[in-house]
């Protein structure tokens, strides 16, 4: 059986677990999609009241809400098995059992957990997707789609290598790590408006450093036909980034397996 | 009377004593916190730019969010982790073995989490957004002192009723845990918790008409009434019809808690063995 | 060439020390100390195909940690290791296809899930071919008696049951070698009995090589051919457990109980340990006198209403031997 066949059906186990406390399952489920739509609901109340912000609309940062929260969902759904691994598995020492299996252990903890708010995330996005295009009325062709779901893949890529990382910083800690929230969660909240409402420092950082924006920022301003600045060429290639942060983060996993290896628990 | 809250007491001290272990979570939710309040400090500022008069002036929405990172603990995030793993086990039961009354027990462990778990966040924010960040080129969006001594000491009795709110919700997330005897239930109402607290956008920023009913529904005094009182945005009779907005959800928060126990503890089942 | 070869193995932990109290936790917050502790120590060890070796020794002694790099999951501090010819914590995914781990305060299964569904998902990590796997699931679920509770969420089964299921569990992609570690902690006394039988047959007919720890010395007695006894890290005896008793206990005992009241006893070749009213326990060298002769000296001296030999109990045998070797931490 292939890795992905593998993740599936550990998916499948962690979706019954869930169902196994059918109150519980719908009652958060119910509630994820309120929260998510609730949160977008935010966005409205504030162009309801200030109209725009540095020259962009409702409908435009709807747009880059959309994908933002698209790309996080995708990675979120995948990564949750990251989250809680610290306090779960390295604590416990219940890595040792990951270990002792033969696949590859990062492949183990992606399919530990499904995330269900990650489909709330995913209803919000498509929330915000249709709200956008509703509003905008785009007469986009192909390529300016496939930029768009690039731009997503790129995204979700860099959310999901970030989340990785976390979980190997909790071979150290052995805690989940609120700290790294400030990338993923505070990446996702950053991408839901257009980088340059903020301040330079800030928007360079997730340029540069933590390039959310190049997949989530820089494409879907081109979509848009808005002037970023940076040239065309430039802002379809962007997105790759994500995917050259997942090589980093996959090296990193090792070394910290290399760690838990050596210490135990 | 010392007697009598002795076991309640105990309570609050071994619970804030467990708390300081987690050391990299403590240090790590400072800069959390700060981290989103700078992110959501930039987005309002980037709405405020170019535009007229508003219900709160920056400085002071400002200012609120800050308050909102720093008190963020203070809200009633999820039900008492003791009580989900003893609803896990099915051994919720024993909870009545206890020679005390369980709803005050609950009641003073959240509380307990709940202060524990502010004051050993809200002081580093205040020293970060309050202190240091006046020293840097990022001076406007600093964290203001209160407006006057009114306003501040109007705040630290509705913070204080804040946490005797917010520890009345935990309660109930608690009897609804046990009531439906399901582990994974968190505050399955945190999105109507965040919106209608203030914490996605200061309620003041809210349409007109919506404004009394926003007063007068409990989430606002989780975090809004104690923020505006601060700020300087509610005073006088507003602040007072805060401030009473917030005794009236404790009370009668209190009083369906217990009510509501007493009735789910009556009707469990201890699993034999 | 010998199934698993250890050389010298030692493994150093860095343990982090915490203050008491309130003031601690707050120290706590700004640093930290450590200190090291050694937890094996120059620990060498061979086992050849189909043996059975019983590992034991006090808590904290080190059999986790070597049962641990051997399968690898714990990478040493210093020394050669090699199961089957594969380095357990160098080639991993290879290793522990090979090998098969139970470890008795914790599951290898899904807790939610029906033990035959954990078994199936175990089948395709370990994928192991659909009709092999089935012929061999067939036959361990026939010899641990599972097959009733087989559709049954493992959390709704007894530690008794539960503990079977495992054993199944790492045997389904038929390794050559078992690691135990302290299988029978906590279970009944019938399903140890079971889970012993089915061990042995399991070494004897299949020729599968076992490793086992534990506390209990019920077990060693019933299973192991071959003891090591550890402390601190170090091997401090490898050998049959025959051996192992008649060196540190050569002593046997004759519990008699007399007629009536008798004052000082007194047997040639025999020395009183302990009496209780009209029960005396005597206890003898059997390399100097013979049980029968000491009886007939006994008898001959006294109304004897019984007589029985005994051996040491065997907990008593390795508290001594622990004493002896400074094994236990003072």
């Amino acid at each position: 059986m292939n890795g992905l066949a593998l993740y599936w059906r550990y998916i499948g186990i962690s979706v019954r677990s869930e169902m196994l406390y059918p109150a519980s399952f719908l009652l958060r489920l119910g509630s994820q999609f309120v929260v998510t739509i609730i949160e977008f609901a935010g966005v409205y109340v504030l162009f309801e009241r200030f109209k725009h912000v540095r020259g962009w609309g409702f409908a435009e940062v709807a747009l880059f809400y959309a994908t933002a929260s698209i790309a996080f969902a995708i990675a979120d759904g995948l990564s949750r098995g990251f989250d809680s691994m610290g306090p779960m598995l390295v604590k416990t020492g219940n890595f040792d059992r990951v270990l002792l299996r033969p696949r590859s252990s990062a492949l183990q903890i992606t399919g530990r957990e499904f995330a269900l708010s990650s489909v709330g995330r995913l209803a919000r996005g498509a929330v915000a997707l249709i709200v956008a295009i509703g509003l905008l009325k785009p007469d986009w062709s192909a390529a300016k789609m496939l930029l768009l779901s690039w731009s997503v893949a790129g995204g979700a890529s860099l959310f999901f290598s970030l989340k990785m990382m976390e979980g190997v910083m909790s071979f150290w800690t052995t805690e989940g790590l609120e700290v790294a929230n400030t990338l993923t969660y505070g990446g996702e909240a950053a991408a839901q408006y257009p980088l340059d409402i903020y301040a330079k420092w800030f928007r360079n950082f997730l340029l540069y450093f933590v390039p959310i924006g190049c997949s989530l920022y820089l494409p879907v301003a081109l979509v848009l036909g808005h002037d970023t600045g940076a040239p065309a060429w430039l802002a379809v290639l962007a997105p790759a980034t994500g995917f050259a942060f997942l090589g980093v983060a996959l090296l990193f996993w090792r070394f910290g397996v290399g760690h838990y290896t050596s210490t135990g628990s | 009377m010392s007697t009598l809250a002795l076991p309640y007491l105990s309570v609050l001290r071994v619970r804030f004593q467990l708390m300081l272990q987690y050391r990299t979570a403590a240090w790590a939710g400072v800069a959390t916190q700060f981290w989103f309040g700078a992110i959501r400090v930039m987005t309002l500022v980037a709405f405020y730019v170019g535009t007229g008069q508003q219900p709160m002036n920056l400085p002071q929405v400002v200012t609120y969010i800050w308050l909102g990172q720093a008190f963020l603990a203070m809200l009633p995030w999820a039900p008492d982790a003791e009580i989900a793993v003893a609803v896990e086990s099915g051994n919720v039961g024993y909870e009545r073995l206890r020679p005390v009354d369980t709803y005050f027990l609950w009641y003073a462990r959240a509380l307990a989490w709940r202060v524990a778990n502010t004051a050993l966040r809200a002081g580093p924010v205040f020293i970060l957004a309050a202190l240091i960040l006046p020293l840097t080129a990022m001076a406007d969006w600093r964290w203001r002192l209160p407006t006057g001594g009114a306003a501040a000491a109007l705040f630290v009795a509705s913070i204080t009723l804040t946490a005797l709110l917010s520890s009345a919700f935990t309660a109930l997330l608690n009897i609804v845990l046990v009531h439906v005897k399901t582990p994974r239930v968190g505050n399955f109402a945190m999105g109507f918790t965040n919106l209608f607290s203030g914490l996605v956008i200061p309620l003041a920023l809210f349409p007109h008409w919506a404004q009394p009913f926003l007063l007068w529904q409990p989430f606002a005094g989780l975090a809004d009434i104690p923020f505006r009182i601060y700020t300087g945005a509610l005073a006088g009779a507003t602040a007072a019809q805060g401030l009473a907005s917030q005794v009236l959800w404790i009370l009668l928060l209190v009083l369906l808690g217990r009510w509501w126990l007493a009735r789910v503890l009556a009707h469990i089942d201890m699993q034999g063995g | 060439m010998a199934q698993i070869t250890v050389e010298n193995l030692g493994k150093i932990y860095r343990v982090t020390a915490r203050d008491p109290g309130l003031a601690g936790a707050f120290r706590g917050l700004f640093q930290r100390r450590h200190r090291e502790v050694v937890a094996l120590n120059q620990v060498s060890f061979s086992l050849e195909k189909g043996e059975f070796l019983g590992f034991i020794g006090p808590n904290g002694a080190g059999k986790s940690t070597t049962i641990k790099i051997l399968s690898g999951i714990l990478r040493p501090s210093s020394g050669r290791c090699t199961v089957s010819g594969l380095v357990p914590w160098e080639q991993r995914i290879a290793h522990v296809a090979r090998i098969g781990v139970v470890f008795g305060q914790r599951t290898q299964l899904w807790w939610d899930l029906p033990v035959v569904e954990s078994f199936e998902l175990l089948r395709d990590i370990y994928r192991v071919d659909p009709v092999r796997f089935a012929t061999t699931m067939e036959r361990l679920v026939d010899m641990l008696k599972i097959a009733p509770i087989l559709d049954t969420p493992l959390r709704q089964l007894s530690l008794g049951q539960r503990m079977r299921c495992e054993i199944a569990a790492a045997l389904l992609h038929e390794p050559r070698v078992l690691f135990l570690d302290e299988p029978t902690i906590g279970l009944d006394a019938i399903s140890k009995l079971a889970l012993r039988e089915f061990v042995k047959e399991l070494n004897r007919n299949e020729g599968v090589t076992v490793l086992l720890t534990t506390h209990d010395m019920h077990d060693i007695e019933a299973l192991a051919r071959r003891v090591i006894i550890i402390g601190q890290g170090k091997v401090l005896r490898d050998s049959s457990f025959e051996a192992m008793r008649n060196e540190v206990l050569g002593e046997r005992r004759l519990i008699v109980d007399f007629a009536d009241d008798v004052g000082e006893v007194a047997v040639e070749g025999a020395e009183v340990r302990a009496r209780d009213g009209r029960t005396v326990e005597l206890t003898f060298d059997r390399a100097k006198t013979a049980a029968h002769t000491l009886i007939a000296r006994v008898a001959a001296a006294h109304e004897v209403v019984d007589m029985r030999v005994e051996d040491p109990k065997i907990e008593e045998v390795i508290a001594r031997f622990y004493a002896m070797h400074g094994a236990v931490e003072a």
